[in-house]
């Protein structure tokens, strides 16, 4: 199990490095011409691109952070090994379920 | 014959007496041309201190038993001269980090040594004695990866320097996922994926922070973090089914 959660993880990040350079990007430029919400959500809505992107951005998010925070709690704490697994799994699902939400809430209606 | 007149420069040395609860004695030897640490705590013994608990063998650098910290530093202390490392006139004395104290400067290697076997590092062959021996090619890829890391004594030196160690008491530690790398690279070695399953699995070579203190500490200059670097890189292999 080990070499798969570090293999997911590894993968995941290079999965992530170019989402967020796009993320960041995506950002500055929309930023820069001073955009209204409302002007952000008429391009999103209903993207099924943007829904991809994000869709994917969180699912390597949901599964990169909580391996990561597994190894710090397994060095800096002393829960057992198994409690944390299980709260990392919590921890996975939650991230997965706020993220889909968000990207719903912002790229839904293409239904 | 020594001039008795001449004043003999000393040397103070801290060491550590008892176990976990034990505290500092402070010690006073002469300072002499071309002394080693395990000199000085050889003399603290003979002179001072009978009781004085510390391991030691070969006094040449070969046995890995007289590991100890050293003003702060993990080192074989039969290879450390005293001048390398009391500019202060002082020297500090202490079992080697991540071990359990027994007494004085003795630890207790028993996990070291069992986390060495868990990692996979016990060598099983495939030849038997009647067979011819096994013609290996020094020049391999494979046999170079093995001779980097070979000369090990495992004097837990780097085991002692480990930040990871010090967190994670699963972790095995650079020297013995260093031994697995090795094993994993000999050709002789009967049970290849077996080892390398053991090193990367709870307490193997993904908890590697690639840190290196291990190979900054390391007395024969090995580089235990590459060798877990390839374990990483093999086991990664072997997983998207890319291994040998």
């Amino acid at each position: 199990m080990e070499t798969g959660l570090y293999a997911l993880q590894r993968v995941s990040a290079m999965i992530m490095a170019p989402l967020i350079v796009v993320h960041l990007g995506i950002i500055l430029y929309a930023m820069r011409g001073g955009l209204t919400a409302a002007e952000i959500m008429s391009r999103t809505e209903g993207s099924v691109a943007w829904a991809l992107f994000y869709g994917l951005f969180v699912v390597c998010a949901a599964v990169h952070a909580p391996i990561g925070v597994r190894s710090v709690l397994r060095e800096w704490t002393p829960l057992a090994p198994r409690l944390i697994d299980a709260a990392m799994l919590v921890f996975g699902a939650a991230l997965l379920v706020l993220g889909v939400r968000a990207v719903y809430a912002v790229t839904g209606g293409w239904s | 014959m020594q001039d008795m007149t001449e004043q003999e420069t000393m040397l103070e040395v801290a060491i550590w007496r008892g176990g976990a609860d034990g505290r500092f004695v402070t010690y006073e030897v002469p300072l002499r041309a071309n002394q080693t640490v395990l000199d000085v705590v050889t003399e603290v013994q003979r002179r001072h201190e009978p009781a004085l608990a510390y391991r030691f063998a070969c006094r040449v650098g070969v046995c890995g038993s007289c590991a100890m910290t050293v003003n702060g530093a993990p080192k074989w202390t039969c290879r450390t001269h005293v001048k390398q490392v009391a500019a202060t006139g002082k020297i500090t004395i202490e079992p080697l980090r991540n071990l359990p104290r027994i007494k004085d400067l003795a630890t207790d290697m028993t996990g070291f040594f069992e986390k060495w076997d868990r990692a996979g590092g016990r060598f099983r062959g495939s030849a038997t004695r009647h067979d011819e021996p096994a013609r290996v090619d020094p020049a391999s890829r494979q046999r170079q990866y093995a001779d980097a890391g070979i000369e090990c004594i495992n004097c837990a030196v780097c085991y002692a320097a480990c930040e990871v160690v010090a967190w994670d008491d699963a972790y095995y530690g650079p020297a013995a996922l260093n031994r697995a790398w090795t094993l994993v690279n000999d050709e002789r070695h009967a049970a290849t994926k077996q080892t390398l399953a053991d090193a990367s699995d709870r307490g193997g070579c993904g908890n590697c922070h690639s840190q290196g203190s291990c190979v900054r500490h390391c007395p024969i200059g090995l580089n235990p973090t590459r060798s877990i670097a390839g374990l990483k890189r093999m086991s990664l292999l072997q997983f998207v089914g890319m291994g040998r």
